[in-house]
């Protein structure tokens, strides 16, 4: 990948998690959640993805599912980005005019499919992987995971199965940004070593910097690994990713800030002076 | 009977999948026959309804098979949120509901899962009462655009049913003035013959076969409170939330109040054994249903049951 196609999803991914600021007051978003996976879905939009505004109902398509959910204002975002949500829709966020809300639904182009419930998506996307098996297709079928999700055991239900059924058309991306929801993974239900569980299950795994796009590109671009086997995609990343003032912290990740937080945040964003945070965060949701 | 419709049908229409969480009873056969449309995901219900789902948002009808407890409880909330909100064409077969389950003991027992069931929205539900009438409302069921829970009762039995089932219409066996009995699923044979020793007492006595209990045949409901003394409602389910529970809602909703004895386990999981003799250690055999209809019937009065004429002023 070159520098200026770095740069120019550096870019993107600015203004993505500008939306994502600007989506964490009057009412709030999982903030830092949203932000530790803003480059993947950058990544995945823009460069991996044969999925574009005209070919949604096409069944050859690549298929995303976000099984964690609660990051989807970085999808809205990226959607944005891309030219297939309309950017007014933001405002919408929270309204019941609109179905912008804290967790994905297929009111939203490009949604494949409802989440919210952890450990629910990668055994429908094992379902729809299937169907392209069977069909013969050529598409690939993504599905990004939380780490505290990996707590869930029907995903490893849908690890072993996709093993089973040699599904080397499917990719787990495990955003692994070290927290659930208000406690660092190892300090809870530890998860290292993580690769070790993947591949004793059957998986291939790459382990990459989930914010750079050259290990992305890198990554991606080897699917899939070895024929007849679940490619699975540990990227490390910072929960709350862009803003020093709340990156890795158990005590940032819904966030519901004031209008004038929002600001300093965006400032923040820039590279500007430290956001001063007086809202109290939400410990617990 | 089953697996040969399941079969035929799936020959004939590329969209069917047969899928299972490593319960082939039903079966056992359509791995040769359907070849990678059989899918079996190992002990894994939660993932089979996932992937279910996954498959019908491909444009498939997944036909998927587990044992009743686990089905609709292990996997409940699966088939509620990937099934039930998306409205996905998934039908479910869920094999060795209630007394079925015979010797297995409380785990295996479901005795909640018409209640459950019929609590999701866009989720129909369906109790057929025996191997004939099974077969004679499957394809309806699986033609259907909706998700569908399907209380498989595949027991042989002698009995004709009316070949022209309808989704959202009960099997009118007989009516009666003095009691009418309601009952779906494997206590049907059992039903049949409480009404028979109870027409043998003189009484005149309704029998129905529910089937389709969601959506529900309310005319049939409203129809025996009014033109009967007694309705009576068998299942082999818990009390909460199955068919007294829909006969309760129906009337309530037609401002009716009415005179029924449920016959159900109440609070309580049923004791384990050999089918005959759980049915006979329940009270559930037809010979004990008629003993205790009978004798509410008596105890209670014929002129204190249901003064239907109120109805017609």
């Amino acid at each position: 990948m070159n520098e200026n196609k770095i740069k120019d999803l550096e870019s993107v991914a600015l203004r993505v998690r500008e939306h994502i600021i600007k989506m964490s007051t009057d009412g709030g978003c999982f903030v830092g959640a949203s932000l530790s996976a803003t480059d993947l879905m950058v990544y995945l939009y823009s460069e991996f993805l044969n999925v574009f505004e005209d070919n949604l109902q096409d069944p050859d398509r690549d298929y995303l599912f976000l099984s964690k959910g609660h990051d989807v204002p970085a999808l809205y975002g990226t959607l944005i980005e891309m030219g297939i949500l309309e950017k007014e829709r933001l405002q919408n966020h929270l309204s019941t005019s609109d179905s912008i809300y804290w967790h994905p639904n297929t009111n939203i182009p490009c949604i494949e499919f409802h989440s919210g419930s952890l450990g629910h998506l990668p055994s429908v996307a094992l379902g729809v992987a299937l169907d392209c098996k069977i069909r013969g297709t050529n598409n690939f079928v993504v599905c990004i995971m939380g780490d505290g999700e990996l707590n869930e055991g029907s995903c490893w239900e849908a690890v072993m199965v996709a093993n089973a059924y040699k599904l080397d058309n499917l990719i787990f991306v495990i955003d692994r940004n070290n927290f659930q929801a208000n406690m660092a993974t190892e300090d809870l239900i530890p998860l290292e070593p993580l690769a070790d569980k993947f591949e004793a299950f059957g998986a291939e795994v790459t382990r990459i910097d989930g914010h750079n796009f050259q290990d992305l590109e890198e990554a991606f671009a080897e699917i899939p690994y070895k024929t007849g086997k679940l490619n699975v995609i540990i990227a490390d990343t910072v929960r709350g990713k862009g803003l020093p003032s709340i990156e890795a912290r158990a005590d940032r990740w819904f966030c519901n800030f004031s209008e004038k937080e929002v600001e300093e945040l965006l400032d923040e964003l820039h590279g500007n002076h430290t956001a001063n945070i007086e809202s109290e965060t939400m410990m617990v949701r | 009977m089953y697996e040969e419709l399941l079969k035929n049908t799936a020959l004939a229409d590329e969209r069917f999948i047969v899928m299972t969480a490593e319960n082939r009873a039903l079966v056992k056969n359509l791995p040769s026959a359907l070849g990678n449309r059989f899918i079996d995901t190992g002990i894994t219900e939660q993932t089979m309804i996932g992937a279910a789902a996954g498959l019908a948002l491909r444009g498939r009808i997944p036909v998927v098979h587990a044992l009743s407890a686990f089905l609709s409880m292990r996997a409940f909330e699966f088939i509620r949120t990937d099934v039930g909100i998306a409205n996905l064409p998934v039908k479910l077969s869920s094999f060795i509901p209630g007394f079925l389950s015979d010797g297995n003991g409380p785990t295996h027992q479901a005795l909640e899962d018409i209640n459950i069931m019929r609590g999701i929205p866009n989720m129909q539900v369906f109790a057929p009462a025996d191997e004939n009438d099974l077969v004679n409302m499957l394809p309806q069921i699986w033609n259907s655009s909706s998700p569908s829970y399907v209380r498989i009762c595949h027991r042989p039995s002698d009995y004709q049913h009316d070949t022209n089932f309808e989704i959202g219409k009960a099997e009118v066996i007989s009516e009666g003035i003095d009691i009418t009995i309601l009952v779906y699923g494997f206590m049907f044979e059992q039903a049949y013959q409480t009404a028979e020793i109870l027409k043998k007492e003189g009484l005149s006595v309704g029998l129905v076969n529910m089937r389709s209990l969601k959506p529900v045949d309310e005319k049939v409901i409203i129809s025996a409170a009014l033109n009967s003394d007694l309705v009576v409602t068998i299942e082999d389910h818990f009390l909460t939330g199955g068919l007294y529970s829909i006969v309760a809602e129906t009337l309530l909703r037609n401002n009716l109040t009415v005179d029924v004895l449920p016959i159900a386990l109440e609070e309580r999981w049923f004791k384990p054994a050999r089918l005959n003799e759980v049915l006979d250690y329940e009270g559930f055999t037809g010979i004990k249903m008629a003993t205790k209809i009978l004798s509410y019937y008596e105890e209670v009065g014929e002129d204190d049951l249901n003064d239907n004429d109120k109805y017609y002023e």
